[in-house]
């Protein structure tokens, strides 16, 4: 008799979903699919709005990655301003932008990983989930806990820094940027007292790696085979290769490392990307229009940035990317646990890149803001912890916003994300009547890897808890867990 | 010399020419009475009704009456206040007041007064009005959604022939204020700035200025409105 699960909701995640699976006569599992259940549609009500506001306005897509959206949408802007396509702005406003962006993605990823993740590797994916979570790390492994809290709220206080609040700032403008940073700003982060200054942020942020390191050293079977598989890889990168989360060129390549997206210009992405609906989820699905729906799906994330970029431009980052390189011999790393690794090495990267950025005295100038001709149509991207986020908006000869279109990181993991679903449901379900919680935290882990934000991936809002129902194939409910 | 008067204020002793307004009266004296629709040099209406005192049992506008010898006001009051934060409550849910994106946020006189009186949820139901921008002018953008038909627009910015710019367009709750196509057409500079100054909300916008002051330096970043008076 067949039947189906459901996995609804998902836990430690961000946003709302739920996993479907479908098992045969034999409990062999037949489908499997990922749904993204929640709507809000930003890109419609935007439409009527002055340009000028997308930048605060977008963010509101999310409470975790805003400066994301913030900077995406700035980046637009400084399209339809005038102020050139990444190389025009005045050196403070570009600076504080990046500053802002690498405190977001440090942030994001230290939550990600301390918050989110730290539960399943400290206590074992298996382990009883009233202990596998923040709760039980707090209790069980304070120095970790209070690392992870440490270092988010350094990013945040950076973010804060840059953009005026830690959350849902307004420091990016079309053009710029709406203030510099003063010398008592920046010496908070650079000779702030223990733990709150940035040399301690990276002396953190490699601990984490010797943590993870440690970890999959022990449990290399688990960490390198579950949910990997051979895929294309996407990410911006700087024109001469190296990693740069907030502005370069398009590349793609392909499981085995060929380039098969060659540094194209962000100006161009609808030249390249297509985008395709399915009915059962909210969620759409990017690929490379060149290779078809089938066989152009791609990752984007920590795990793709660093299979496309050559090298990272920071000393202690570029280290770790030589080790983790050397693991698979140079080739394109395709194992999804594998992303926990990528994202610790870009939190090092973004700390060394904080250090850097404070340390430069173009961020107290005042010249903020740059304006040229206009145009009325704009498009920004940019390397978001999840991933490439593509912003791209038109406006009308009355300053006012007539189409907006965003593919969001977690939108371009969609295919990603349901092959870890399906490759982690058949190995855990394949002949079991019974579904145990450790068999749904196996799917739910292989979803974690990509930390996608289903709120932004449908322009929605929301936190996850997790079921899953049983069906038979006559779609009666057998059995139904929920935590 | 002019007359001088006694009142009390909440029971404080006061003193005023006679003839002052009530609210200018309590200004005078250090006493915070809440304004949305007053505006300093722009004659008084009385049309918000935020700035509702009670005398002698009778709920009246301290913009527009004159303080008498030995009257007693009611100012910061429970039941007062109440009145004051209901209307605060009734204009947020009449138009389409979304201030996390709002290039005004910090410096806006309703959201201001809301955080004084700690307005949470409107008691009333939001009204979710249809309403569009105009963005037809070059230098200002009329956005219906956040117009709370003070008027200080209409009553303040006028041309050098004392023509009001902006005026009322339709009947009852579908009221908009407009800007008078040929006289707008004409707006200098001078002039768009002060209709944007005026604005205790978000209404008329400046073009492609928005968001340009930083958080923490707009007008109501660090302390509540009304923080200039003592009382």
């Amino acid at each position: 008799m067949s039947k189906k699960i459901t996995i609804e909701p998902l836990t430690r995640v961000e946003g709302h979903g739920k996993v479907t699976v479908h098992l045969d006569d034999n409990n062999n599992v037949t489908q499997t699919r990922l749904h993204i259940v929640e709507f809000r549609g930003f890109e419609r009500f935007i439409q009527g709005r002055p340009y000028w506001e997308a930048p605060v306005l977008v963010q509101r897509l999310c409470g975790i990655c805003p400066v994301s959206h913030h900077l995406a949408a700035a980046k637009a802007m400084d399209v339809i301003v005038g102020a050139g396509t990444g190389d025009g702005l005045t050196p403070v406003a570009e600076k504080m932008r990046r500053l802002m962006h690498y405190g977001q993605v440090f942030q994001s990823h230290v939550l990600h990983f301390f918050h989110l993740v730290s539960p399943d590797l400290l206590f074992g994916i298996n382990a009883n989930p009233t202990i596998r979570n923040i709760i039980g790390v707090a209790m069980e492994h304070k120095d970790l806990a209070v690392q992870g809290v440490m270092m988010r709220k350094f990013g945040q206080e950076i973010i804060k820094a840059t953009a005026g609040k830690k959350i849902h700032g307004t420091g990016a403008i079309p053009g710029g940027i709406n203030k510099n940073l003063s010398i008592e700003e920046r010496d908070h982060f650079l000779k702030g007292k223990d733990p709150l200054n940035v040399d301690k942020m990276i002396e953190w942020s490699l601990g984490a790696i010797e943590f993870f390191k440690n970890y999959q050293s022990k449990n290399s079977e688990l960490i390198d085979n579950m949910a990997a598989f051979p895929s294309n890889h996407l990410s911006l990168v700087r024109k001469d290769g190296a990693m740069d989360l907030y502005h370069g060129v398009i590349r793609a390549v392909d499981a085995n490392g060929k380039k098969i997206l060659h540094d194209v210009d962000p100006q161009d992405y609808l030249d390249y990307i297509g985008e395709e609906v399915k009915s059962w989820t909210y969620m759409k699905f990017p690929f490379l229009t060149e290779y078809g729906k089938d066989k152009g799906w791609y990752r984007v994330g920590p795990l793709a940035r660093l299979n496309t970029v050559d090298f990272i431009p920071s000393p202690l980052a570029q280290k770790e990317f030589e080790i983790y390189k050397a693991y698979t011999k140079g080739k394109p790393n395709n194992m999804s646990m594998h992303t926990h690794w990528a994202r610790l090495i870009e939190v090092l990267h973004s700390a060394e890149m904080m250090k850097k950025l404070l340390n430069d005295p173009d961020l107290q100038n005042d010249n903020l803001e740059t304006k040229g001709n206009k145009v009325y149509e704009g498009i920004g991207l940019l390397e978001a912890p999840r991933g490439t986020l593509f912003h791209h908006y038109r406006i009308n000869d009355q300053d006012l916003i007539e189409m907006a279109n965003l593919i969001v990181s977690t939108t371009n993991n969609n295919t990603p994300m349901n092959k870890a679903v399906e490759m982690v449901a058949k190995e855990q379900m394949n002949g079991h009547t019974i579904i145990t919680e450790p068999m749904m935290n196996a799917v739910e882990v292989a979803i974690r890897a990509y930390d996608p934000c289903l709120s932004c991936a449908t322009h929605a809002l929301g936190k996850m808890p997790l079921e899953i129902s049983l069906y038979n194939r006559n779609n009666q409910l057998i059995d139904r867990k929920r935590k | 010399m002019a007359d001088i008067i006694n009142f009390t204020i909440d029971g404080k002793e006061c003193v005023a020419e006679k003839g002052t307004l009530i609210l200018q009266a309590a200004q005078e004296n250090d006493i915070y009475i809440p304004t949305l629709c007053n505006y300093e040099g722009v004659k008084p209406q009385g049309s918000c009704r935020i700035c509702t005192i009670k005398t002698n049992g009778q709920f009246v506008t301290a913009c527009t009456t004159p303080v008498a010898d030995g009257m007693e006001i009611e100012n910061n009051t429970e039941e007062i206040n109440d009145l004051r934060k209901s209307i605060i409550e009734l204009l947020f849910v009449e138009g389409n007041h979304f201030c996390p994106a709002c290039e005004m946020s910090g410096d806006c006189e309703l959201q201001a007064l809301a955080y004084r009186f700690q307005m949470m949820v409107p008691r009333f139901t939001f009204q979710f009005p249809k309403r569009e921008i105009d963005a037809r002018n070059p230098k200002i953008l009329m956005d219906s959604n956040r117009c709370i038909r003070c008027k200080r627009c209409i009553r303040a910015i006028k041309d050098e022939k004392e023509r009001s710019i902006f005026a009322f367009h339709g009947r009852g709750r579908n009221i908009e204020v407009h800007i008078d196509p040929d006289l707008g057409s004409k707006l200098t500079d001078e002039l768009a700035e002060r209709s944007v100054t005026i604005c205790p909300v978000g209404a008329i916008l400046p073009r492609e200025k928005g968001f340009r002051t930083p958080i923490g330096q707009r007008k109501f970043d660090h302390e509540p409105i009304g923080s200039e008076y003592k009382y």
